[in-house]
């Protein structure tokens, strides 16, 4: 019986890689379509943006409740990883509570402190599942943001579920273990009352062996299986943060947040328009300018499109969106993964290879009437918690739209005429540009 | 043209006296030709007269950064105005440039760089602050603005996209008013709803401008003095306090015009 329950385990925890395998393999493919961009400058500086922003979680404590309570989540979830650990060398050696003996006394210690942060992860997972379903927090609410119909608003709920149980059945299956302890049961060698989960004993007062047994057999097995499939699920989800949350940050932007990305294959065309001269090393002109689909963006870009976890802080910041514009930041990352999601089923389906499909991020995911809305006021890349830069994919969409389609509203193809002709995007002529210092003289009743 | 009760020298002139200046005062094509902001060129001129700073002007050379071209998507225009101009700050050898836009600012400062051109640039908050600092602005008594509550509106461009929020407060507090924050302020200071090319196209369809988001704001903190520091902000929040008929009651004022002020200048 024992080696079958090790056959399952085995299966499951392979089953698990490999998968993880395929849509990890799957995930790097499509980011690595992107076009090169160097983010490797400044390690240290980049190091310590890292530790700041994904392994202290700053940003996250801008609202210091729920910056709390979500600290509490991600530290249950790093630590309690050890115990899992424990689980799956269990599994596989068919062994109960394997550091049990090693760690002597210390044991009920530390399964004790991973009592205290389940106990953590239940009440904040608790609290923020209320707070998603009943306190209608504005940006969560699929009424007033479009993007978080469906899906999203299913997947935020269900990843909170997930964590509750999980953290229901390890609390009751160490529960049942002391009361089993106590029982003088075979397989189960004293460790001590456990911290948290001796509250919860009274709950097996009268259960005799071996539904006691059968108890903590099924909320290991559903444990460990949860585990299994969260892991797997997450990969789908936007909970893919909580992995990509540390090289988003680490590879996050240095420069000033004011500052666009130069274009230095326009510089080459520019200088000859000027008769200035050009250098061999100048870029080439490319065959497209700005970013129509996902391939034209840089891969962080789309690391950032994985990164985003839709917490809407952006959204809800967002000038353009308050105002009751269509713009929204995080449907601008959402669309982007959603089109990469897309991306990766075709190169999937086609051995790799990915076959055009006639549909594009700017046109069949983003409107136009949504980046003709960003005031580029950088407010959705300040409130970001992973750094993520939506402003950036705006901008190349922007600048796709304007010089490859040649399609921008009337009044900016005046401006750009007016700064063409006029060097001042209103139509004034440049001689008078010195007239101002009328107002400057003694007579003047300018000033 | 009749006497200047000011001397505005331009670069072309300086560089014929082999003068060179303290500092390039870039005016911006608002400063130059926006009625209402030439009113905040000249209150910075005066100012920089009355402190004894030898500056310049490039005068009818002056041609727009391309800020809003760039924004807007258009990078060839762009790039045309940010080489030319490079030329000729380059040809005057320029070093030290000084503006009161936050957009020139930022291109100035953060974009010409990988185009060529490479120059300390201050905004006029950031200048005025090291003025009053020096001790080359004094303002005695603050007799005008005893009493008055200022509100001080940030511009994304000099704030979240540069990281420069207490310069302008600093000059601000010069003047022994009482100074008083919107809700949205600093990192999360709202936009006035012109920067990134909307300054030049009407808003897309919604439910409200963004100028009358953020005046609403202003105007809860019963603030009388509006403070800006950009001339997009200034048409946004001068247009939104007409919007909510405030225009007796509430002024809209660059930093440079309240210093101005309390100079009696």
């Amino acid at each position: 019986m024992a080696i079958i329950q090790q056959i399952i385990f085995i299966a499951a925890l392979g089953a698990t890689a490999w998968l993880i395998f395929q849509r990890v393999g799957i995930i790097g493919k499509t980011i690595r379509l992107g076009k090169d961009e160097d983010r490797t400058d400044q390690p240290g500086k980049r190091l310590s943006i890292m530790l700041r922003v994904a392994f202290g979680q700053k940003k996250m404590f801008d609202r210091p409740l729920i910056g709390f309570l979500h600290f509490a989540v991600y530290a249950g979830f790093i630590l309690i990883n050890i115990e899992v650990l424990e689980i799956i060398l269990d599994g596989i050696l068919g062994t109960h509570r394997i550091f049990a003996g090693p760690l002597g006394s210390f044991y009920g210690v530390l399964i004790g402190f991973f009592e205290l942060l389940a106990l953590g992860v239940l009440i904040s997972c608790s609290i923020f599942f209320i707070r998603r379903s009943l306190l209608k927090v504005e940006r969560f609410q699929p009424s007033r943001h479009r993007e978080m119909n469906g899906w999203p608003q299913l997947d935020g709920k269900l990843i909170l579920v997930f964590e509750i149980v999980l953290m229901l059945t390890i609390l009751s299956m160490n529960a049942a273990d002391s009361a089993l302890q106590n029982l003088g049961s075979a397989h189960y060698p004293p460790a001590g009352d456990f911290l948290i989960s001796q509250w919860m004993k009274p709950l097996f007062a009268g259960w005799n062996e071996g539904a006691l047994i059968a108890y903590e057999r099924i909320a290991w097995w559903v444990h460990i299986m949860g585990i299994f499939v969260f892991a797997l699920y997450l990969t789908y989800s936007k909970h893919l943060h909580i992995a990509l949350a540390f090289p988003n940050t680490y590879f996050s932007r240095l420069e000033p947040k004011g500052e666009m990305k130069n274009m230095p294959e326009i510089t080459q065309e520019v200088k000859i328009m000027l008769g200035l001269e050009t250098q061999a090393g100048d870029a080439a002109v490319p065959e497209r300018f700005g970013a129509k689909d996902v391939a034209d963006l840089s891969w962080k870009n789309l690391m950032d499109a994985y990164s985003c976890t839709e917490c809407g802080r952006c959204t809800a910041a967002c000038p353009a969106n308050i105002t009751g514009k269509k713009l929204s930041p995080r449907k601008i990352m959402m669309d982007t993964r959603d089109r990469l999601e897309d991306v990766g089923r075709n190169m999937s389906a086609n051995k790799g290879e990915f076959v055009p499909d006639s549909k594009s991020l700017l046109g069949d995911y983003i409107l136009e009437e949504e980046i003709l809305a960003c005031t580029t006021c950088n407010a959705c890349v300040q409130e970001c918690p992973v750094l993520i830069n939506p402003l950036d994919i705006i901008l190349q969409l922007r600048r796709h739209k304007v010089m490859d389609e040649a399609h921008a509203p009337g009044s900016w193809n005046m401006m750009f005429q007016n700064l063409d002709t006029n060097q001042a995007p209103w139509k004034f002529s440049p001689g008078d540009r010195f007239n101002w210092v009328q107002g400057l003289e003694k007579n003047s009743t300018e000033s | 043209m009749s006497e200047l009760a000011y001397r505005v020298p331009t670069m072309a002139e300086m560089a014929a006296n082999n003068e060179t200046p303290e500092v390039l005062f870039w005016v911006g094509c608002a400063g130059s030709f926006d009625d209402r902001y030439k009113k905040v060129t000249v209150a910075f001129v005066k100012i920089l007269n009355s402190a004894g700073v030898k500056f310049a002007v490039l005068g009818t050379e002056e041609s727009c950064t391309g800020d809003p071209a760039r924004r807007a998507g258009n990078e060839f225009t762009f790039q045309m105005l940010a080489m030319s101009n490079i030329q000729v700050l380059d040809m005057y050898n320029v070093r030290k440039i000084v503006t009161a836009c936050p957009h020139c600012f930022n291109t100035l400062k953060n974009e010409y760089p990988a185009l060529g051109g490479n120059y300390e640039v201050l905004h006029h908050s950031e200048y005025l602050q090291q003025l009053i600092d020096a001790g080359r602005v004094r303002l005695q008594g603050g007799e005008v603005f005893k009493g008055k509550k200022i509100t001080f509106h940030d511009s994304c461009y000099l704030g979240r996209a540069n990281d420069v929020y207490e310069a302008p407060r600093h000059v601000l507090e010069a003047l022994d008013a009482d100074l008083v924050e919107m809700k949205r302020c600093r990192t999360k200071g709202l936009c006035c709803g012109a920067g990134g090319g909307q300054m030049f196209k009407e808003p897309e369809p919604g439910k409200k401008d963004v100028n009358i988001e953020r005046i609403e704001e202003a105007l809860q903190t019963g603030a009388d003095t509006i403070a800006v520091a950009c001339p997009f902000c200034m048409v946004m929040m001068t247009d939104g306090v007409k919007n909510k008929e405030k225009e007796q009651s509430v002024k809209v004022y660059d930093l440079a015009e309240l210093i101005a002020q309390a100079k009696g200048l």
